[in-house]
């Protein structure tokens, strides 16, 4: 069998593929982040607990209604960006003025309760939620096995974080967003209701953090602390990538996904430090990150 | 007069020897649940034990030899010096004369250093591994509900005895992990199987997939799990979607509660072999006890940890009114003296070794297919009892320095 690096070839692009489809995870969760901060300056860090209500908004409305995967998948985001754009009106909309910090600490202890209000009620083992049939099964592919669903993860994923960024970077309402986070008031003052855009930008990041945990659903247990498990290596990924870059995000995403599963490979011991490590000689080289403005 | 005054001399004397033969210090009996309440113990563990000491205290009748008993509870968030110091500060200014459940290892291992130090009573039930009846056992220490030697026995002996002779792991990278798959990879050598690899994956870790083709290219009969709670569900879930289990691969769980197998659904978890302590559901005993602790419960049913969480502390109940004493040392020699029987259904055949371990009878179970199931909860089969001797580390080879040799 051919080798690459000493690792069977086969197994060597097995380990690539399952590390893109990882990453499509990270590049969905680190866009929303990027998003937020970029346009609203706000570190949400309360992203993982709505990640985490995502899947379970799925799961409850499987159990308690009935409602399939393909409807939650559109509903689910809608519901929580509705309880992210409560949170922003009443309280995230006070702080823009402030530091950083406090935006970080309030969107962190409302994680908190978050989390523990869905493992107050429904504990910490976690939920079971199916594969859809149409999505069940899966390709031989020769080297590996590729289940129809993890090839579906991938394809939903790079579409969603494209059309995001044409949406952002290419049409008029991105041009408005960006004019808005550089100077609001002149922004207002041509017409345009700076407040609601920006609540609608909050709305959205939470919309596409949802909407991944509905992807995750079938994949991982759907338990309280999914997201808070997943939320760290996302913020790395998007220090790593420059915080509030749209595009940076996105392909820093997919490529610490990749690296992750070569590093299952050759030393799966150092498979949850490799990004942090990474993380570590981006801020020493380029402070401001791959994709970063400058500092 | 004098008559009168002879007969209230005497009476005095003998309720004065009464409370004499009875000796509990402060007048009350303080026992302390330390478990995990809100991390990835706590639906295995957690609230449910609690729950599980304070039926033990009714069923006892809520006094030894008059005395009123207590429970107080705290979270030792899954850490040894926050369980330590909850430990300390029981005993030494809190008057707790022995303290229960104690899920997470390291946790346990931090009280039974304090206990030992104290000679106070431990009770563990949660924490998995054999070193608290080895290098970490005490005079005064119980592990009661089961250990990674038991678990590796059951389970690891009854697949290689169906065929399953080559075996890969997916062990969890910590002490925990390393000793499951250590104690269970000698149980396949000694019965003639082989071990194919082993991977060490990250604690916690979410995607297991990159792991589970490794397993998956081991060629591998069997892939055994020596990881716990949310590791182990993922795994599974992921076995599944990537056609392992299909593939003609079995997986082999090395501890799972059933509070896993409910969170994985009998869809997902169909098929799969474990041991286990307890099942609620195996015979009237079981099943009475059971749905008195689901009542308080919002009609969960008991994991082996909740139904060993009640058994050790009515034991502990009745070695307190038998020593009647709370002296450490004394009770603990009653609680090996005395037979070991519950409401439960728990302790079968029962015993407390000199190590501390409290050996029982094990059970090997099957989860059942989604159409077999007849109620909520009712997911095993139980096909095999296996005596507690046979499961358990045998004493001769035990590392404590209590045992004789």
């Amino acid at each position: 069998m051919m080798t690459l690096f000493g690792i069977p070839a086969g197994a060597l692009f097995g380990q690539l593929l399952l590390g893109l489809i990882n990453g499509a995870f990270y590049a969905m969760l680190s866009l929303g982040l990027a998003l937020i901060f970029g346009l609203l300056n706000i570190i949400n860090f309360s992203h993982g607990a709505q990640y985490m209500m995502g899947a379970f908004v799925a799961w409850l409305g499987l159990t308690y209604l009935g409602t399939n995967y393909w409807v939650a998948l559109a509903l689910a985001p809608l519901i929580v960006a509705a309880f992210g754009i409560l949170l922003e009106r009443t309280m995230l909309s006070r702080l823009y003025k402030l530091d950083h910090l406090y935006g970080l600490l309030l969107t962190f202890g409302l994680a908190l309760i978050i989390e523990g209000f869905f493992r107050q009620l429904y504990g910490i083992s976690g939920m079971p939620y199916a594969v859809p049939k149409e999505l069940a099964g899966g390709w031989n592919l020769g080297f590996m096995y590729l289940p129809i669903y993890r090839a579906w993860v991938v394809i939903a994923s790079l579409i969603l974080c494209l059309g995001t960024w044409v949406l952002i970077e290419k049409t008029k309402l991105g041009a408005y967003l960006r004019a808005a986070t550089e100077n609001p008031a002149l922004v207002q003052a041509f017409g345009i209701n700076v407040p609601v855009m920006i609540t609608l930008t909050y709305g959205f990041g939470v919309a596409l953090a949802a909407f991944a945990g509905v992807l995750a659903a079938p994949i991982y247990s759907v338990n309280p602390l999914m997201g808070s498990n997943l939320i760290i290596v996302v913020f790395a990924v998007v220090v790593i990538g420059g915080m509030g870059s749209i595009m940076g995000s996105i392909v820093t995403g997919f490529m610490l996904g990749l690296l992750e599963g070569l590093t299952k490979v050759v030393y799966p011991e150092a498979a949850g430090t490799v990004i942090f490590m990474v993380m570590v000689i981006v801020l020493l080289i380029k402070p401001a990150g791959l994709f970063g403005k400058g500092a | 007069m004098l008559k009168k005054a002879l007969i209230g001399a005497v009476a005095l004397t003998a309720l004065s020897a009464a409370q004499a033969q009875a000796q509990y210090s402060d007048n009350k009996i303080k026992i302390g649940v330390l478990t995990d309440l809100s991390g990835t113990y706590s639906d295995l563990a957690g609230k449910g034990t609690i729950i599980a000491a304070q039926m033990a205290v009714e069923d006892f009748g809520g006094k030894v030899n008059g005395v009123p008993v207590e429970i107080i509870s705290a979270d030792h968030q899954n850490k040894a010096d926050i369980a330590s110091s909850i430990a300390r500060k029981w005993y030494d200014a809190e008057g707790v004369d022995a303290v229960a459940e104690l899920v997470t290892t390291a946790a346990a291992v931090a009280v039974r250093e304090v206990s030992k130090e104290r000679g106070k009573i431990d009770l563990i039930s949660g924490a998995a591994s054999t070193a608290l009846t080895n290098a970490k056992c005490s005079a005064t220490g119980f592990h009661w509900t089961y250990d990674t030697a038991a678990l590796a026995n059951g389970t690891a002996n009854a697949v290689v005895k169906n065929g399953g002779k080559t075996w890969y792991f997916l062990t969890a990278d910590y002490a925990f992990g390393h000793d499951l798959q250590a104690q269970t990879e000698r149980v396949v050598k000694a019965n003639g199987g082989e071990i194919k690899g082993a991977v060490r994956h990250p604690f916690p870790n979410s995607d297991f997939s990159s792991f589970l083709l490794q397993a998956q290219a081991s060629g591998a009969q069997i892939i055994g799990l020596a990881n716990a709670g949310a590791d182990t569900i993922n795994a599974i879930k992921q076995a599944k979607e990537f056609g392992i289990t299909q593939g003609g691969q079995s997986l082999a769980g090395l501890l799972v509660f059933i509070t896993d197998i409910n969170s994985l659904g009998l869809e997902t978890a169909q098929g799969m072999m474990m041991t286990t302590g307890y099942y609620w559901n195996r015979d009237d005993e079981t099943r009475a006890w059971s749905k008195r602790w689901s009542a308080k419960m919002d009609g969960k049913m008991p994991s082996m940890v909740h139904a060993g969480t009640y058994s050790s502390v009515i034991h502990y109940l009745k070695a307190l009114a038998a020593a009647k004493t709370d002296d450490g040392m004394k009770v603990a020699e009653q609680m090996r003296a005395i037979p070991i029987k519950d409401a439960s259904g728990f302790a079968i055949n029962g015993k407390i070794r000199a190590d501390g371990r409290m050996v029982h009878d094990m059970y090997l179970a099957q989860v059942k297919k989604p159409a077999d199931s007849k109620a909520p909860w009712d997911y095993y089969n139980i096909l095999r009892t296996i005596p507690g001797d046979d499961a358990y580390q045998p004493l001769s080879e035990s590392k404590c320095d209590l045992v004789k040799k």
